[in-house]
């Protein structure tokens, strides 16, 4: 019973997956209309859902689909057209099957039968439509048969041919140039043609009018053996064709292991065991041997190592593939990594201190390998940003036709790739702008026509990475924001004050502050106020940055800037007293030295005088009262928080720090200025600062 | 006298605070540290010394001579590091203990046990599961789960009530 459980969950799995692919390939449908890749892409996501869910007992579900199937097959060949109404009624048919699933699993709602019945209604509906007769008895009968179909889609099954091609001398007489049947053959597939050159006589012996050559062709097609005969149809009398097959794709396994070369040849015959075993006992390659002892033409051997190239690279692509793997052994494994990479910066430490060069060797080679392995592990919780952006184009879609507005969606570095965690968290945040931009940045066409806008508005979404950060933007060329009522509206929630002059973008950062919102009506899709300074918080969350800026009538831009991973940071590390900290680097621009004397208090602030800039700083030593001894030379490192620069007073700035961030615990769950900890490589643990928190609290 | 909650015979790991003996349920102890250097996390109370790094775990560490109102120690060389897991919100999770010295582990037997008294302690009643005697000495045997829960531990002081010093 466990054995059938996990098939189930394997089921839901891949139908998930499917399910979503089929929300692309629709939307692309939607798009072009032409586009018959994508029709048969949808087509066969719906054949394996239908298939295997009968196989699992999914009976309802399997039922449901095949009448979407039907339709989407007479799409395919042409009977029922793209339409508006096919597309939704797709959509929504994929809504229902997931409704269905959810619901057989136990996790969703009952749902109403009735439902499922107007969308099979509709669907029959567009088959119809043409009048064409109702294939429903054709295909109920059908449904029976196709029950059995394999959990995974069917693989196309292509099939390696070895095909020998020998003229005859006088073929060219007969007005027949063989190079036009090796073009047939490369129609049908990616062969490799080695031409056999023995025949070839001196060049007093030879005669212009005579074919010499012939032909080794390495062919994987998925034609049939007939297929390939009927190319040789007309010369089967003047040729010596040999057609045979030599791998079949879909039943390689991985027992099998690549074809070895000698077994090549003798199977073709071209060399017999015998002499082959006799080549066994001496080192060198095996064809290359058979050449010089001339028991083997080099055209020959180029020909079977062509092979052996072709089936071998078979093997390797039908047995690369995916494996799922549950997050927590994942995590498990980062961590194990982690306090590696810890350990071993200890060791080479350490190491570093003894006068030994062997030890200093290993050392060194420990250090790569770590490197590369921290690396390789990291790079496995990576995922393309393409998996949310797909998601999004609906959104866009659904929600453009509900606002009675034009808007297209245009992504860009959709295979930007990043942490999954931060992935999953960004969902919302990403979600929440969109529809920002869909809601209150895009005008409706009448207004954008009158402002001599196109009236299609459009979201660009864009991933791409930036040193180790992802930067993710998006743009809308919409109304853009209103500087004064943003300042208004901070002004009365007492953020800022009256007289203050701030700089367009300052403004613009108020957006993010709590409780903030400048919409006059509240709508169902926003304007409660409490969604930017949720989108501030978790980007803030994921030790990231969010900006934004506007051109007011033309564009507003949001810029999320996220490091790549959140279990390692790169932080600067530095010194007070006889304790280390690390500040994120993310925000630090420059540090300065300074004498305690050269201080400017104004109005009981602590301002630096950098290059004619102003900053405020802040000691750290006062804040963490970490006793009132002060040495003569301070650093102060210059960070960039929330847009405003601030400088934090340290005793000495060691330098950059690349390590793995510990949690500090539940103890410590209130505290506010430190967000972690990390190990150093001697053993002492240095805290890593909340630059945000420390400067709220100023 | 019986105490509530003491039915059958159990290890305790004794050690001392300021000429006292205290105790602890051995079950919730997992290890004994020599003194370590503790890294100070700024901003917190006092009794809450700071963090240490135990075999790449970032551990925090609790005074508890301070968490008991008594005087801080000066530097007493048998003082160590006594790790003991609880619950914080729900969470398993350990927390290093600052103690002046470990003695020993023993048995005691629930009629050994007496409750604890109302007065006389200067810790709070609920701190204390049972006076145990032995060898004509008092034992304070803790309630951990009292001594040291989320609300105890979660007094974070702000920086608004100190006043930032002049240059």
């Amino acid at each position: 019973m466990d054995e059938s459980g996990r098939f189930i969950e394997e089921f839901c799995l891949e139908a998930e997956e499917l399910l979503s692919g089929v929300e692309d390939a629709v939307l692309d449908i939607e798009e072009n209309p032409g586009d018959q890749e994508a029709v048969n892409r949808l087509f066969r996501a719906m054949h394996t859902i239908k298939g295997s869910g009968a196989m699992f007992g999914f009976d309802a579900v399997s039922e449901f689909t095949h009448h979407v199937e039907t339709v989407l097959d007479n799409v395919r060949n042409g009977t029922v057209p793209v339409s508006k109404t096919l597309i939704d009624l797709i959509l929504m048919s994929r809504d229902r099957i997931t409704a269905m699933l959810a619901e057989a699993n136990g996790g969703g709602p009952p749902l109403d039968s009735q439902e499922g019945e107007e969308i099979v209604a509709s669907l029959k509906a567009l088959l119809y439509s043409d009048d064409t007769e109702p294939p429903v008895e054709k295909s109920s009968k059908e449904a029976p048969e196709e029950n059995f179909v394999p959990v995974t889609p069917a693989p196309e099954n292509e099939v390696v041919y070895r095909i020998r091609l020998s003229p005859d001398l006088d073929i060219f007489s007969t007005g027949m140039d063989p190079v036009m049947l090796l073009y047939d053959l490369a129609d049908m597939g990616e062969c490799c043609v080695v031409a056999q050159t023995e025949k070839v006589p001196d060049l007093e012996n030879l005669s212009p009018e005579s074919c010499y050559f012939s032909w080794d062709i390495i062919l994987p097609t998925t034609k049939s053996v007939n297929a390939i005969r009927d190319v040789f149809i007309f010369v089967e009398d003047d040729c010596e064709i040999v057609i045979e097959t030599v791998e079949e794709k879909g039943i390689a396994s991985q027992e099998v292991s690549a074809p070895r070369l000698g077994d090549i040849l003798v199977e073709r015959g071209d060399i017999e065991r015998k002499i082959l075993d006799e080549e066994f006992d001496t080192h060198k390659k095996i064809g290359e041997r058979l050449v010089e002892s001339g028991a083997l033409s080099k055209e020959k051997l180029k020909s079977a190592l062509t092979e052996q190239t072709i089936v071998s690279k078979m093997h390797k692509s039908s047995v690369a593939s995916t494996v799922r793997v549950p997050s927590d052994r994942l995590d498990k494994l980062i961590n194990l990594v982690g306090e590696l990479v810890i350990t071993q910066a200890r060791l080479t430490q350490v190491a570093s201190t003894r006068e030994d060069t062997e030890l200093g060797e290993s050392v060194e080679e420990i250090e790569r390998l770590t490197g590369e392995l921290r690396d390789s592990v990291l790079n496995i919780r990576m995922m393309p940003i393409g998996t949310i952006f797909n998601k999004f184009r609906r959104l866009v879609r659904d929600m453009s036709s509900q606002l009675n507005k034009e808007i297209e969606l245009v992504t860009q570095g959709a295979e930007t790739e990043l942490d999954k965690t931060v992935l999953e968290r960004l969902d919302d945040p990403l979600v929440h702008l969109i529809r920002n931009s869909l809601d209150h940045g895009v005008e409706p066409p009448e207004v954008r026509e009158q402002r001599g806008k196109s009236q299609k508005g459009t979201i660009v979404l864009s991933a791409g990475h930036k040193g180790t950060n992802v930067v993710i933007t998006i743009q809308d060329d919409g109304a853009g924001l209103n500087v004064e009522a943003i300042r208004q509206k901070a002004v009365e929630g007492g953020l800022i004050s009256e007289h203050a002059e701030l700089s367009d973008k300052k403004i613009f950062s108020q957006i993010f502050a709590p409780g903030f919102s400048t919409v006059r009506n509240v709508t169902s899709v926003s304007g409660r106020g409490v969604g930017m300074d949720v989108v501030k918080r978790t980007i803030d969350s994921l030790r990231g940055r969010i900006d934004i800026d506007s051109v007011p009538g033309e564009w507003t831009k949001v810029t999320l800037i996220l490091p790549l991973t959140l279990a390692i940071i790169n932080g600067l590390l530095v010194r007070i007293e006889d304790d280390f900290f690390v500040l994120p680097l993310m925000s630090v621009e420059e540090c300065v030295e300074i004498k305690s004397k050269e201080v400017e208090m104004i109005n009981g602030r602590n301002i630096l005088n950098v290059r004619g800039d102003m900053v405020p700083y802040i000691r750290l030593r006062d804040r963490f009262h970490m006793g009132n001894r002060r040495p003569e030379r301070e650093h102060v490192v210059i960070t960039d928080v929330n847009n405003s620069r601030i400088g934090f007073v340290v005793d000495h700035v060691i330098g950059g720090h690349q390590t793995v961030i510990k949690p500090l615990g539940p103890a410590f769950k209130d505290i506010k200025n430190v967000s972690g900890a990390t190990i150093l490589g001697d053993g002492t643990v240095a805290l890593i600062l909340d630059t945000s928190v420390l400067l709220e609290s100023a | 006298m019986d105490v509530q909650g003491i039915t059958q015979t159990s290890q305790y790991l004794t050690f001392k605070l300021d000429k006292e003996i205290y105790a602890m349920d051995i079950t919730t102890v997992r290890e004994v540290l020599d003194i370590i250097q503790i890294t100070k996390v700024p901003q917190m109370p006092d009794f809450m010394r700071g963090v240490i790094n135990l075999r790449g775990r970032v551990v925090p560490v609790v005074d508890l001579r301070l968490k008991f109102g008594m005087e801080k120690a000066t530097f007493l060389k048998e003082a160590c590091i006594v790790i003991i897991e609880v619950f914080l919100d729900g969470e398993e999770t350990i927390l290093g203990i600052l103690v002046d010295a470990v003695q020993e582990v023993i048995s005691l037997e629930p009629e050994q046990i007496d409750p604890p008294p109302r007065i006389g302690t200067r810790l709070k009643t609920e701190f204390i599961k049972g006076m145990g005697k032995k060898d004509q000495e008092f034992i304070i045997i803790l309630e951990t789960t009292k001594v040291f829960s989320a609300e105890e531990l979660a007094i974070v002081q702000t920086a608004d009530d100190m006043p930032i010093p002049e240059i």
